[in-house]
């Protein structure tokens, strides 16, 4: 019994630490914290998998508030239930917290350091690297078939187009139409697919 | 009392702000520079601050705006970044519960077979864009961000040939980088 609840608190010391980490070095919000998330939650840690990692983000994505503070909570609360769930989220809010909080008292100071801008236009290569490679991790989980191939193009044309605002359609629409498509083709055109 | 009113509005922004960063801009407009709690150019301003500086953009805005309550800067910020964070906890921990019993389940399988691609198509655009949206230096002419894509290069080749790299010394790197390329050119 206490060999249990110690090792329970380990899991949810652990689980503050990696996810204060992960909001520490997130620049850029939301999806500059997926490799991350990735690296830390799938790869080191194994607390998830790949695919679960997507359900996660779709739920993030389709609910209020922001996706990095709602990947902690879901995680947390997968891995330790709502202590879980209340030391991911703190975990992933405190770095902004304290970081904000001081500079909140000099920020036009703050403004005016051009090595700041210089240090964050850097970090926009690395994020851009680091966003577009756990995409192609994350792609290896994909069910290999014509109907993944097709969707994930549209998506990928109607995001970008959205992005660039050429045309104005919130990804929440996006992943209910997939949902959509999904249900019907699985469904009632190709039955039997193995969902095991 | 200003400390159950910062709660409040930013509970209110929090709930009904789905997709969370930018997509809150327009209701902290109505809520915040209503309130004069911030002028329309400091908001502008902050969305700068909040790109370098780590952290949700969401979370940043309600951290320094309760931070600018005279009487207890650290309390004001507490509270709004509460409120904030609150809604989401909430309908995130309920989903959760729901998750771990219907995840199983052979039709949300399905439906999941077909939102896994839009994810993934997700994810692949931000990536996309930053690339575009970086390519010139200048927004009017066409000024090759030649650094950026010096950097990127470097990021990518470590990535390829450094087994297990991580990405906070990525970070850290490109970070270094930058200053150094931005302050020589």
């Amino acid at each position: 019994m206490v060999e249990k609840s110690k090792s329970k608190i380990k899991v949810l010391l652990k689980l503050f630490l990696t996810f204060f980490k992960i909001g520490l070095f997130t620049f850029g919000g939301g999806y500059a914290m997926i490799p991350l998330i990735h690296k830390e939650v799938v790869e080191k840690n194994n607390w998830i998998n790949n695919e679960e990692l997507l359900d996660i983000i779709a739920v993030a994505e389709s609910t209020p508030g922001p996706v990095a503070v709602n990947s902690a909570t879901f995680v947390g609360y997968k891995l330790g239930k709502i202590y879980g769930a209340i030391l991911s989220t703190l975990g992933v809010v405190l770095p902004s917290f304290i970081i904000i909080f001081i500079i909140s008292f000099f920020y036009e100071q703050f403004m005016q350091i051009e090595l700041v801008g210089y240090a964050f236009n850097g970090i926009t290569a690395a994020v851009t690297v680091l966003i577009g490679s756990a995409a192609f991790k994350l792609s290896k989980s994909l069910r290999k078939d014509w109907f993944s191939a097709i969707v994930f193009s549209l998506a990928l044309i109607v995001s970008i187009l959205n992005k660039v605002e050429i045309i104005d359609f919130s990804p929440i629409y996006t992943i209910l139409i997939g949902a959509v498509v999904g249900f019907i083709y699985y469904n009632f055109i190709r039955k039997g697919v193995d969902f095991a | 009392m200003i400390y159950l009113q910062l709660f409040w509005i930013f509970f209110k922004i929090g709930l009904f702000t789905i997709g969370g960063g930018y997509a809150m801009i327009p209701m902290m407009e109505e809520e915040i520079i209503a309130q004069g709690w911030m002028s329309e150019t400091e908001l502008v301003n902050f969305i700068a601050i909040s790109e370098s500086t780590p952290g949700p953009f969401a979370i940043n805005v309600a951290t320094f705006v309760g931070a600018t309550v005279p009487e207890n800067a650290l309390l004001g910020a507490a509270v709004s970044t509460l409120g904030m964070v609150l809604p989401s906890f909430i309908i995130i921990m309920i989903i959760a519960k729901l998750f771990a019993n219907y995840s199983k389940n052979k039709n949300v399988k399905i439906v999941l077979g077909g939102i896994h691609p839009v994810i993934v198509a997700l994810i692949l655009s931000v990536a996309m864009v930053l690339l575009y949206n970086n390519t010139s230096i200048s927004t009017t002419t066409f000024d090759l961000n030649w650094p950026y894509f010096l950097i990127l290069g470097i990021v990518v080749l470590l990535k390829v040939f450094v087994k297990k790299i991580s990405p906070i010394f990525l970070i850290i790197i490109s970070a270094g980088l930058g200053m150094i390329i931005y302050s020589i050119i």
